[in-house]
C-alpha cells in the first residue's frame, strides 16, 4: 500500500518527540559544566558523584527488592487469574472480577495510593499488621498494580495458544496441575518473562503510591530522584538516567536476539 | 467436567480464590474504606479522622457521618478550579495525543509487514525506561535558558526565550509525550486489522485517499480511538508528577490537590472525598474502557 509523504512527515516527528528527551539527557550526562544548556567540556565527573551518593544507591537498592518481589508476586497472581479468565467460562462473580483486575489499569495513582495506605492504617488498628509502612506496604500496592498489567499480558497469551495439547494430555489422564506444569507453562514461558519485566518497571518506576505507602527510613529510589528534581537541576539525574537507558536497551536487545533466534 | 471429580474440584477453586480474595483485601477494600473515611470527621490525632461508628455505653451505635467534607470541596473555589483544570488539561492533552499518535501507529500499520515490528517495538521502548526522568529531561528543554529557547533563538526565529516551562502547554507537552505509546497501540491493533481491500474498493469506486480515509479507515478505528484516548485521559486527570514538576503556580490539578491536603494539611477525610469526587467524574470512563477491553480480550478468546 501506498504511503503519503505526509504520513511518513508525521511519523518522523512523532519519533523524533519520542526520542529527543532522551538522547539530551545521555549528552548531557557528559557535560562538564553543570549548566544544562552550555557545554563545558566532556566529563564522566557526574557519575563519580552519583556513584559516591550514597542516599542514591540505598534507595536504589531498596527499590530493586521491592520491584523483584512485587514483580513476583504479580506474576503469581496475574497467572493465575488470567487462568481464571480464559480457561474457566462463565462463573458467578466473573463480571465482579473482570472488574476488579482491569480497574487498576486506568484507575489514577494518587487514587491508588490514598487507598492503599487508608487499608493499611485500618488494618494495623484492625490487627497490628503491617507493623509501620516501608518495604512490606508498598511490595503489597505494587503487587496489586503489577498483577493487572501482567494479567493482561498472560491472558492475551493463554488465549491464543492451541489447547489441544492441554485436552490430550487430559485425556490421557494426567492431573491438570501436571499438565499446567508440564505443557502449559512452557508454551506462554515467553509471555511470562514479559510480564515479570513490566511488573518489575512498573515498581522501579513508581513514585506516586509509594510516596503514600512509604514510611520514614524506606525512600524508594523514585521518591529520591523526585525530591531532588524538584528543586531543580541535577546532572547527576542526567547519568542516572543514562544508565537506566543503557540497561533497557541492552535488555530488549537480548530479548529480541533470543526470540529471532528461537524462531529460526 | 470430566475427570478428577473432586480433587480437580478443588484446584480450581484455589486458583480462583487466590487472585479473588487478593483483589478482594488489596483492592476492593481499600476503595470502600475511602468512600467511608470521606464521610468521617476529621480531628487532630492519629489515624486523623473520627469512628464512624461508635459504641455508646448502653451498648447503642452510634452513627457519626457527615457530608461536610464534600460541602467544603464545593465551596472552596480552589477545588472547583482543580477539578475544572484537570478535566480540561487532560481533555486537551487526549486530543493532542490523538492528533500524534493517529499518523503514527496509521504509518505503522501500512508499513511492509518485516518492519513493523521494530517500528512498534520503538514506540514502546521509551515507556520501559524511567517516566519520572524523562519528565525532568522536559525540564531541562523546556527552561527559558534550556535546550529548545537556544535552538530557536540560535536558528534566529525568536529574539526573546519563550516561557514555556510552568505553564499549562509544559503540562500538555509532558503528559503527550508520557502517554503517546498507550494511545498509538490500541490504535495500531485496530487499524492493523482493518481489510486493505475495503481501501481498494473505495478507491475502485472513485474515492479520493481522504475520502477513503474519511468514510472507511476512521470510522473502522473507532474502537482504537476510544480505547487509546481512555487509556490517556483517565490517568491524566489524576497526574501528580507532570503538573508538579512541569506546571506552574496557577496549575492546579486534583492529583497535586489531592497530595497537599493529605501530606501538608493532614485531612484525611477531605483527600477521600477529593478522591471520590474524582472517581465520580471517572467512573463512566473506567467502565466505558472496561467494557472495550473485555469485548478484544474476548473476540480474542473466541
Amino acid at each position: 500500500m501506498r504511503r503519503s509523504s505526509s504520513l511518513i512527515t508525521a511519523m518522523a516527528f512523532g519519533y523524533a518527540f519520542l526520542y529527543a528527551p532522551i538522547v539530551l539527557l545521555m549528552v548531557y550526562s557528559f557535560n562538564a559544566s553543570r549548566e544544562v544548556s552550555v557545554w563545558g567540556g566532556f566529563s564522566t565527573k557526574w557519575y563519580a558523584e552519583l556513584l559516591d551518593n550514597d542516599a542514591y544507591l540505598n534507595a536504589a537498592w531498596l527499590s530493586l527488592k521491592i520491584a523483584a518481589t512485587s514483580a513476583t508476586g504479580a506474576l503469581v497472581l496475574g497467572t493465575l487469574a488470567a487462568l481464571v479468565l480464559v480457561r474457566f467460562g462463565r462463573f458467578s462473580g466473573r463480571l465482579l472480577f473482570n472488574g476488579l483486575i482491569t480497574a487498576p489499569l486506568v484507575m489514577p495513582e494518587v487514587i491508588l495510593g490514598l487507598a492503599m495506605l487508608l487499608l493499611f492504617v485500618a488494618l494495623e488498628d484492625l490487627i497490628g499488621w503491617p507493623d509501620g509502612r516501608g518495604f512490606t506496604t508498598i511490595a503489597i500496592a505494587h503487587t496489586t498494580i503489577g498483577m493487572a498489567y501482567a494479567t493482561v499480558v498472560v491472558r492475551s497469551r493463554l488465549a491464543q495458544m492451541d489447547d489441544s495439547l492441554e485436552e490430550a494430555a487430559m485425556d490421557l489422564g494426567a492431573r491438570p496441575a501436571k499438565v499446567f506444569f508440564l505443557i502449559t507453562l512452557p508454551v506462554i514461558a515467553p509471555s511470562l518473562v514479559a510480564a515479570w519485566l513490566l511488573a518489575f518497571t512498573l515498581s522501579l518506576d513508581d513514585v506516586v503510591v509509594a510516596q503514600f505507602v512509604s514510611g520514614p527510613g524506606s525512600t524508594t529510589l523514585p521518591i529520591e530522584v523526585f525530591s531532588s528534581v524538584r528543586l531543580g537541576v541535577s546532572p547527576q539525574v542526567n547519568a542516572l538516567g543514562t544508565i537506566i537507558v543503557v540497561v533497557v536497551a541492552v535488555i530488549i536487545g537480548l530479548a529480541t536476539w533470543l526470540a529471532s533466534r528461537k524462531k529460526r | 467436567m470430566r475427570v478428577g471429580g473432586l480433587r480437580r474440584d478443588w484446584g480450581r477453586r484455589l486458583v480462583l480464590a487466590v487472585p479473588y480474595l487478593w483483589l478482594l483485601v488489596f483492592f476492593l477494600a481499600p476503595l470502600l474504606i475511602v468512600g467511608k473515611i470521606s464521610f468521617s470527621e476529621s480531628r487532630i490525632g492519629i489515624p486523623p479522622y473520627e469512628p464512624l461508628l461508635d459504641w455508646a455505653e448502653e451498648g447503642f451505635a452510634i452513627i457519626r457521618a457527615t457530608l461536610q467534607n464534600y460541602v467544603l470541596l464545593f465551596q472552596d473555589d480552589l477545588y472547583v478550579e482543580a477539578y475544572v483544570q484537570s478535566l480540561t488539561i487532560a481533555g486537551i492533552s487526549t486530543l493532542l495525543c490523538l492528533l500524534i499518535g493517529y499518523p503514527m501507529a496509521l504509518g505503522i500499520a501500512r508499513a511492509p509487514e518485516k518492519s513493523r515490528g521494530p517500528l512498534l517495538l520503538l514506540v514502546i521502548v521509551p515507556f520501559w525506561t524511567s517516566f519520572l526522568i524523562r519528565v525532568y529531561s522536559w525540564m531541562t528543554i523546556l527552561r527559558d535558558e534550556g535546550v529548545l529557547n537556544h535552538a530557536l533563538m540560535g536558528l534566529g526565529l525568536i529574539d526573546e526565550p519563550l516561557v514555556i516551562l510552568n505553564t499549562d502547554w509544559a503540562v500538555y507537552i509532558g503528559i503527550v509525550y508520557s502517554y503517546l505509546p498507550f494511545m498509538v497501540l490500541p490504535l495500531y491493533a485496530t487499524l492493523e486489522k482493518l481489510d486493505p481491500t475495503l481501501l481498494e474498493a473505495a478507491a475502485d469506486l472513485g474515492a479520493k485517499p481522504i475520502r477513503a480515509f474519511w468514510s472507511v479507515t476512521l470510522p473502522l478505528s473507532l474502537p482504537g480511538i476510544v480505547a487509546g484516548s481512555l487509556l490517556v485521559f483517565v490517568p491524566a486527570v489524576g497526574e501528580y508528577v507532570i503538573p508538579n514538576l512541569l506546571g506552574g503556580g496557577d496549575t492546579q490539578m486534583l492529583g497535586k490537590a489531592l497530595w497537599d491536603v493529605f501530606a501538608q494539611t493532614r485531612d484525611w477525610p477531605s483527600a477521600a472525598a477529593l478522591a471520590v469526587a474524582m472517581l465520580v467524574a471517572l467512573v463512566i470512563p473506567i467502565a466505558l474502557f472496561q467494557r472495550i477491553q473485555t469485548r478484544m480480550e474476548e473476540e480474542g478468546e473466541r
